[in-house]
């Protein structure tokens, strides 16, 4: 079975590993598979927001559905939207 | 790329090398063309840059170090003198946490923050580079930065975690690797500098190390000799007599002779005593294994770390450290709060009017061509500075 489909909206300090465009479609059933996915279209993104440790960086803000998230196996269903964001960490 | 720079007057400026120049904001490089000083850049605009260098090997080849705000850290090569940079495959990394017993004690589980220091590798293995990181790793490239390997013997070593205090020993930026001096007679022979941790030497390449902290104080300790846990700010050998090693310490400034003794000497209480000896860069004069550099900070109370007096000044020896001199002509004479840090003060290879240069967290960058005796601010309103580097480009 095709792993879920979901978009990601892209934070713009990430837009230049996506060639610019703010929404992309990924497959996989969890954040993790998603980030591997955009991976082998766009290599460096997933080393920019997740540490060799499989940690999400602090300054990273992940958000399913509108949703925040830390989790790299958060799930995904078919249609979600997953924002990829810088969290707010400046004033 | 954006230009501009300073007018200066030309027969001095003339055959110096280029400066890449690292900042809180992103890369730039700095060349002395026609009588003017010419900045180009940002690199990398918006991202901590603290190091960038050139490989003197082949004269054209960039790496630049940059943390983002908000990203983890990376690396970006370039080879036309900065026009177009490319991120490279990979980036330092430490190894998968893991409970077994051999892993115990190392750095195993950490994760990079900073990739802070670059070194080229030795002349004789192209395409060899080094990068220190924070928490302090040791990491190795052999084909051109684009993939990176740890130093095992170090990152893995059972007593990483003892050496840096866990790899968090309190210093304000997080704790470094720093100072990858490579013995140009053989590159097996390595030192580290460790903020906090201490010296390290290996001399097979770096399986096996040895601390190297003789002599050096350890106000921040206990009273007593301690063999780890110093705060060296800038190892440099000097490039004449690579036995022949300065010491810029958070305790004081030291040499030590390596073919006599692997003891440090505190060549620093030398300095004028109202000025002390405390610094965060050294730089080593290209032929002449006698003569340093440094710029001393405050290091009293608490520590403001701008100059002493807020004057600024550079303090030479010609000596190895017996007899310093202070240099500060074309300097601001009074109410100067900058900061220059570790990677931002050097020295050129020209002789016999040897250039010195460095960058300030003010966003100046300063530059003698006469041995560090009067100085010319070569460029400013650049961003907070952490590094300064010459280039000679081919």
């Amino acid at each position: 079975m095709k792993p879920p489909a979901v978009t990601v909206s892209v934070g713009s300090v990430l837009l230049d590993y996506v060639g610019g465009r703010p929404r992309v479609t990924a497959h996989g059933a969890n954040v993790s598979a998603v980030l591997d996915d955009l991976e082998t279209r766009h290599p460096g993104l997933r080393w920019r927001v997740v540490d060799e440790q499989d940690r999400l960086r602090p300054h990273v803000a992940l958000f399913i559905a509108g949703k925040p998230v830390r989790d790299l196996s958060a799930r995904l269903k078919d249609g979600d939207e997953l924002h990829l964001l810088q969290a707010l960490s400046g004033g | 790329m954006a230009e501009r720079g300073r007018r200066a007057s030309g027969a001095r400026h003339a055959d110096r090398p280029a400066l890449l120049i690292g900042t809180a904001k992103g890369g730039f490089l700095l060349e002395s063309k026609g009588g003017a000083w010419r900045l180009a850049g940002p690199f990398q605009l918006g991202s901590k840059v603290h190091d960038v260098r050139l490989d003197p090997r082949d004269g054209r080849t960039l790496l630049l170090a940059s943390t983002g705000g908000h990203l983890g850290p990376t690396l970006f090569r370039s080879t036309d003198r900065g026009r177009k940079w490319r991120e490279t495959k990979g980036s330092p990394k430490f190894g998968r946490a893991s409970k077994a017993a051999k892993f115990k004690g190392t750095s195993r589980g950490k994760a990079v923050k900073i990739n802070f220091w670059l070194e080229p590798g030795p002349a004789a293995e192209p395409g060899s580079w080094y990068c220190g990181t924070s928490p302090p790793g040791l990491f190795r490239s052999d084909d051109a930065g684009d993939t990176w390997t740890g130093v095992l013997g170090f990152n893995e070593n059972p007593m990483w975690s003892t050496w840096t205090t866990d790899g968090d020993s309190g210093t304000p930026d997080g704790s470094l690797l720093h100072s990858v001096v490579i013995d140009r007679r053989d590159a097996r022979r390595l030192m580290v500098g460790v903020s906090g941790g201490g010296a390290f030497e290996s001399t097979d390449g770096g399986r096996a190390w040895t601390p190297r902290n003789v002599g050096v104080a350890t106000d921040f300790m206990p009273p007593g000799e301690h063999l780890y846990g110093h705060d060296p700010h800038q190892i440099v050998a000097s490039p004449a007599d690579p036995d022949r090693l300065y010491r810029q310490d958070h305790c004081g400034f030291y040499r030590m002779d390596r073919a006599r003794s692997f003891e440090w000497k505190r060549v620093g209480k030398n300095m004028p005593r109202d000025v002390g000896d405390i610094g965060f860069g050294v730089a080593a004069h290209p032929q002449d294994p006698d003569v340093a550099w440094t710029f001393p900070m405050d290091g009293t109370k608490l520590w403001p770390r701008t100059s002493p007096g807020a004057r600024p000044a550079i303090h030479r020896t010609e000596d190895g450290g017996k007899t310093w001199r202070r240099f500060d002509r074309g300097l601001p004479k009074e109410h100067a709060y900058f900061t220059v840090k570790r990677q931002a003060l050097c020295a050129d290879d020209v002789a016999p009017a040897t250039g010195v240069y460095f960058g300030a967290t003010s966003g100046e960058v300063w530059g003698s061509f006469d041995r560090g005796e009067s100085w010319t601010n070569l460029v400013a309103h650049l961003p907070h500075i952490y590094s300064v580097r010459t280039a000679r480009f081919r």
